[in-house]
Parts: C-alpha cells; sequence; structure tokens
C-alpha cells in the first residue's frame, strides 16, 4: 500500500538548511491500523503530510498503491488526494458557514461530484443523522471531528489519515471518535494511519512507529 | 447534482455566506451602472426631444439668409449686407426644379400697442404659403388669404406668446392693434409650438404686401426690394443636394459673383441641422457615458479590492478544499465564477436603479429619458467582463496558495 524508501525533506532556512526527515523508510500494507507516535518537531507532521501527497519530499522515492508518486506535479497530487485519500484534522477544519451535509458533501465535490445520499450514508455511519443541518458552531467537538470522518470516508478512499484527532477533545469524545474510527477500519478494508501523543490511543492500533529527529526510531507491535 | 452545476452552486454559497460585504462589493457596479444607464438615456432623450422640436419646424424646410460680405479679404458680419432680394425669390421659384414653395421674407422690429399694453416685437412680412412652409396651425382664428395679401390688408397672425402678453385673456380676434403708425386687425393666433430653438411664438406675421407699406423696404442699387431671408421647401422626393447646388448656382449669377468670390448668401436646411445636432448631441451622450463608466472602472477596481481581501480571509477554506482533493482551476475557476456572479448582480440591480432614475427624471418633463436595450445588454456585459477582469488575479492568487500553510493559517 505505502512504500517510503529513503525520504528526506529539508526546509531552507535563511542560509542553513532545516532537515526535518533524515531518510526515512517505512512500509504500511494495505488494511494497517498505525498510529505514529513522537515528540514536537520530530516531523512526524511532515511525514503526513508528504504520505497524504499534500507537499513532495526533497528526495527518496514513496510508492502509493505501487504508483510512484514522489516526482508528480500539483494538479495529479490533488487527483490523487480527491479520490485516494481522506484526511481527519486536530482543528477538524470544517467550513463554519456549511451544514454539517454541505460539510460532507465537499468531501465528494472535486472526487466525481456532489451526491446526497452518499453524504447522508455517511454522516448515518457517525450516527449524526439527527444533525444534517446543524453548523459547525451549534455542534460539540466531538460531533465537529464526526463530520470531518465522514467527509473523509464518503468518497471511500483506500487511505484515511489522521493528525491527532482526539487531540482537541475531552476524553470520553476522544474514545468515541478512535472507536468510530476503529469500526471503520475493521468494517471496511481501509489504511489508517493516525498521529497521537496520547500512548493509550495508540495501543488501540496494530503498529506504533516512533519517530525522532526525522528517523525512524523502532517500531512496535501491539 | 449535475456536476457542471457544482462550481457554480459553491460560488453562490460563497456569495449568500457573506451577504453584506458581496453587497459592498457591487455597490460601485450598480452605482457605475446606474450613471452610464440614467445618463445614456437622459442624453437619448434630449436628442429625440430637440429632434422632434425640428421636425415640427419642418424638415424639409430650407433657409436662405444673407451672408457676410467680404472686401479684399476682410469678412464683415454674417446678414449683415442687403444681398437677397424679393426678385431672387421670384427667380428661384421660376428657374429652379425640385421646389414646392418659396417665400420671401422681410421682417423688421416694430412697436405694438394694444390700449395700455406695448412691446417691440419681431414683424415678419410673408406670402400666405408661408404657413405651408412652416407648418404653422392656428390656435384660433385663421391666416391670412390669398386675396388678402394681394391687396396688402393690414392683418396680423399673433404668436401666442405675443397674444397672451397683448391681450392677456381677451379674445384678440378682430381686435385692432397699433403698429408703427398703422391700425392692424388680428385675424389670428398661432398655436405654441414651445420655446426654445427658432421658436415662432414671440414673432407677428402680416402680409408681405402690408408689411412693405408699413415699413420703407430698402432696395439695393440696382431698384430690387431687399428681403430678409428666404425660405423653400424641398418637395418630396427630389435631392436635397441637387436643389441647393441649383439655387447656390442661380444666386451667384443673378449677384454676379466671379468664380474667386465667396458666397454672399447662406443656406440652412434642417436635415442639415437635425443632422447637426444629431451628431453633436450623440456625442455629448457618449461624454455622458465615457465619464459614467470611469465609476462603473472604479468600481471593477472595487471588485478586485474585496476579492483579494476575501482570498486572504479564505486563505484556510481554500486550503481544506486543497486537501480534500480541489486543483488549481477548481479554486480559481470557484473564484472567478464568485466575481462574474457579484458584478453580474450588480449590473442587473444597477439597471434597475438607472431605468428607476432615468423614470423620474423623465417624469420631471425638464427633459425626456429613453433607456435603449442596447445600453442596457452593453452595461450588463461590461459589468460581468469587469468582473471576470478584476476577478482574474485574486483567483489565480488563491489557487496558487500552498495547501500545506493555507490549512495553517488562522
Amino acid at each position: 500500500m505505502i512504500k517510503l524508501e529513503n525520504i528526506t525533506k529539508v526546509y531552507p532556512m535563511g542560509k542553513r538548511e532545516l532537515k526535518v526527515l533524515r531518510g526515512v523508510t517505512l512500509n504500511i500494507v494495505k488494511g494497517e491500523l498505525v498510529a505514529i507516535m513522537g515528540p514536537s518537531g520530530s516531523g512526524k507532521s511532515t511525514m503526513l503530510n508528504l504520505l497524504g501527497c499534500l507537499d513532495k519530499p526533497t528526495s527518496g522515492s514513496y510508492v502509493l498503491e505501487g504508483r510512484e508518486v514522489s516526482r508528480l506535479g500539483s494538479g495529479e497530487l490533488a487527483g490523487i488526494r480527491s479520490c485516494k485519500i481522506g484526511f481527519v484534522f486536530q482543528t477538524f477544519n470544517l467550513l463554519p458557514r456549511l451544514s454539517a451535509l454541505a460539510n460532507v458533501e465537499l468531501g465528494l465535490r472535486y472526487a466525481g461530484g456532489v451526491d446526497r445520499k452518499r453524504a447522508v450514508e455517511a454522516l448515518n455511519r457517525v450516527g449524526l443523522s439527527d444533525r444534517i443541518n446543524h453548523r459547525p458552531t451549534e455542534l460539540s467537538g466531538g460531533e465537529m471531528q464526526r463530520v470531518a470522518i465522514a467527509r473523509a470516508l464518503v468518497k471511500n478512499p483506500p487511505l484515511i489519515l489522521a493528525d491527532e484527532p482526539t487531540g482537541n477533545l475531552d476524553s470520553r469524545s476522544g474514545a468515541e471518535i478512535i472507536s468510530i474510527l476503529k469500526s471503520l477500519h475493521s468494517e471496511q478494508d481501509v489504511t489508517l494511519v493516525m498521529i497521537t501523543h496520547d500512548a493509550g490511543i495508540a495501543r488501540h492500533c496494530q503498529r506504533i512507529i516512533h519517530i525522532k529527529d526525522g528517523q525512524v526510531e523502532r517500531e512496535e507491535r501491539v | 447534482m449535475k456536476k457542471w452545476l457544482d462550481p457554480l452552486a459553491t460560488a453562490w454559497s460563497g456569495i449568500i455566506t457573506h451577504k453584506l460585504r458581496s453587497f459592498l462589493t457591487i455597490l460601485g457596479i450598480v452605482i457605475g451602472v446606474s450613471a452610464v444607464i440614467s445618463l445614456m438615456s437622459i442624453g437619448k432623450g434630449a436628442q429625440a426631444d430637440i429632434l422632434a422640436r425640428i421636425g415640427t419646424l419642418g424638415s424639409n424646410l430650407v433657409t436662405i439668409t444673407p451672408g457676410a460680405p467680404s472686401f479684399d479679404g476682410i469678412r464683415g458680419a454674417a446678414g449683415g449686407m442687403r444681398t437677397l432680394t424679393q426678385e431672387d425669390a421670384a427667380a428661384i421659384e421660376e428657374q429652379v426644379q425640385g421646389l414646392d414653395l418659396v417665400a420671401p421674407i422681410y421682417s423688421s422690429s416694430l412697436q405694438v400697442v394694444v390700449g395700455s399694453e406695448n412691446m417691440n416685437s419681431q414683424v415678419t412680412g410673408v406670402p400666405p404659403d408661408y404657413q405651408q412652409i412652416q407648418n404653422i396651425n392656428l390656435d384660433r382664428g385663421s391666416f391670412f388669404s390669398e386675396y388678402e395679401y394681394q391687396r396688402g390688408a393690414k392683418v396680423a397672425v399673433l404668436g401666442s406668446e405675443v397674444a397672451a402678453t397683448l391681450f392677456g385673456e381677451a379674445d384678440p380676434i378682430s381686435q385692432q392693434m397699433r403698429m408703427g403708425n398703422n391700425i392692424v386687425r388680428v385675424i389670428g393666433v398661432m398655436e405654441s409650438k414651445g420655446g426654445g430653438f427658432g421658436s415662432p411664438d414671440n414673432s407677428i406675421l402680416v402680409p408681405l404686401t402690408a408689411m412693405q407699406q408699413m415699413v420703407a423696404q430698402p432696395r439695393t442699387s440696382k431698384g430690387e426690394r431687399v428681403v430678409s431671408s428666404i425660405a423653400l421647401t424641398i418637395s418630396e422626393g427630389s435631392d436635397l443636394d441637387t436643389v441647393l447646388a441649383d439655387v447656390t448656382a442661380l444666386l451667384r449669377t443673378r449677384h454676379r459673383l466671379g468664380p474667386n468670390v465667396d458666397d454672399d448668401f447662406r443656406i440652412t436646411s434642417m436635415q442639415e441641422i437635425a443632422e447637426t445636432v444629431t451628431a453633436a448631441t450623440g456625442t455629448m451622450t457618449l461624454l455622458l457615458g465615457a465619464i459614467a463608466a470611469i465609476s462603473l472602472l472604479v468600481g471593477g477596481i472595487g471588485v478586485m479590492n474585496i476579492m483579494l481581501v476575501s482570498v486572504l480571509e479564505r486563505t484556510r477554506e481554500i486550503g481544506i478544499r486543497k486537501a480534500l482533493g480541489a486543483r488549481e482551476h477548481d479554486i480559481w475557476i470557484q473564484f472567478l465564477i464568485e466575481a462574474a456572479f457579484l458584478t453580474l448582480a450588480g449590473g442587473l440591480i444597477g439597471v434597475a436603479g438607472g431605468w428607476v432614475v432615468a423614470f423620474f427624471v423623465g417624469n420631471t418633463g425638464i427633459v425626456s429619458t429613453v433607456v435603449s436595450p442596447d445600453i442596457v445588454i452593453l452595461s450588463v456585459s461590461v459589468s460581468v467582463g469587469i468582473g471576470l477582469f478584476f476577478g482574474f488575479y485574486p483567483a489565480w492568487n488563491a489557487s496558487r496558495l500552498n495547501p500545506i500553510e493555507a490549512l495553517r493559517s488562522d
């Protein structure tokens, strides 16, 4: 599913260079549930951006579903994001003036076209069928994150990337979100990669990858 | 939902979710288009007014007036020479083809007294044909007949203003008035033709024959009777230019003008005046439109300004859309359509506003207004064009945003 080989990412900082990733090599198989852990500044967000085709590596190879994507142009990367990758963010990133339904529809907008029926189904799956016409400001944090998950899964992507999905939530809502993500993973054949600070949450995953100073420090099977 | 509708729906929701800002964005366009529509309609209306007035004076009318005399290249005042004569008029009538009527006219300023009222009025001696030449309609009474003309009857037809000044509310028909040393009987009052351009409302018409008895008509060195002007009407279907060339040639021969001497008379046709007025008011209308178009341009710059702010403010939204897989052209088209939508709405509201202004201006009675469909279509499409033109750069800016940085912004 995902094959990273000797990936580096270097940001120019004035005259010096900031090496965020220094040769990451990683394999994630289809249908796996993986947690990425590491201290702040370790490069885990950069790695998620690369996995999500929002950014390109400075060097190295990234093969996604058998396709080398590390050298693609921004248009092709957008195309991959539109149908292969669903994002769940720490800060939800919903459009505040749109209803929950419209936000979920947005997930289909660039993936073949808006389909109201599928959007409603996705909201049902995350248990929000009674909140369809609410705006994000009228929803709790947990509900907002559930809308965001619905938006990510509505187009049935093979890969879902979650960047600290419970980071802005209280522990109860956080647990709810994790159970939704887990059930999604077990019911559909979706690959789920999640960044987290919370060792307790990482325990729910099949594998934990520890990142430190831009390198894979160690991996552990749960 | 059909796929091609998605960008329209997206742009529409962008507009209605920012109602106040959308309104402020298009305000400049609304004002610009209103200004264009109302000013152009006033220009067109004024033109139509003037042409209609010229039409009532007779569009096939030609007037010959004495020209500026020129001695050794020094030109005197126009009309300052007594070059036209009654004999010229007779010769034109006899020898030039394509004319309906020819009327020699002699006018002079005379003191007119009725009871205690008196005024200085332009008294014009004309033949009876003059009624037809000038399309004169009578409010009451009648015009003088050929018989009255032949015997030099001292009768007068009054302009509406003159009648009101001298007689007030009283009926002037058959009343007598003193004109110089003569007693003249009023036989008719003309319908008002409206003030302004060449209005006959302030004149008094008498038979030319009577005029010659009342004032000493000057004579030229050849003994011909001098007139103030000659009015003619071109017959239906004859060519104006040919007839005028014939008249010019005849007058030049009669006045014995050598080949290098300028005409000592001027020929003015209503048709020419109408063309001149059309050209002049057309230019004025364009000028008004151009000034209004500047406000449209300023409105367009306003659109660009707000669109740039809007892109900045919605950076995060753009980041989200890009993360969801929006390509650069998706974002670009979204903002471009939004700008075009806004300015289209501005244009339509502006047309309505301009129409209302034109309606109220027209209702004041000072000047008519004509809203022509071509101006409406033009200004609406120009506003959409402005949206596309001034929305281009902000939309391009939005499409180029880096998704990671855009997602991180607040």
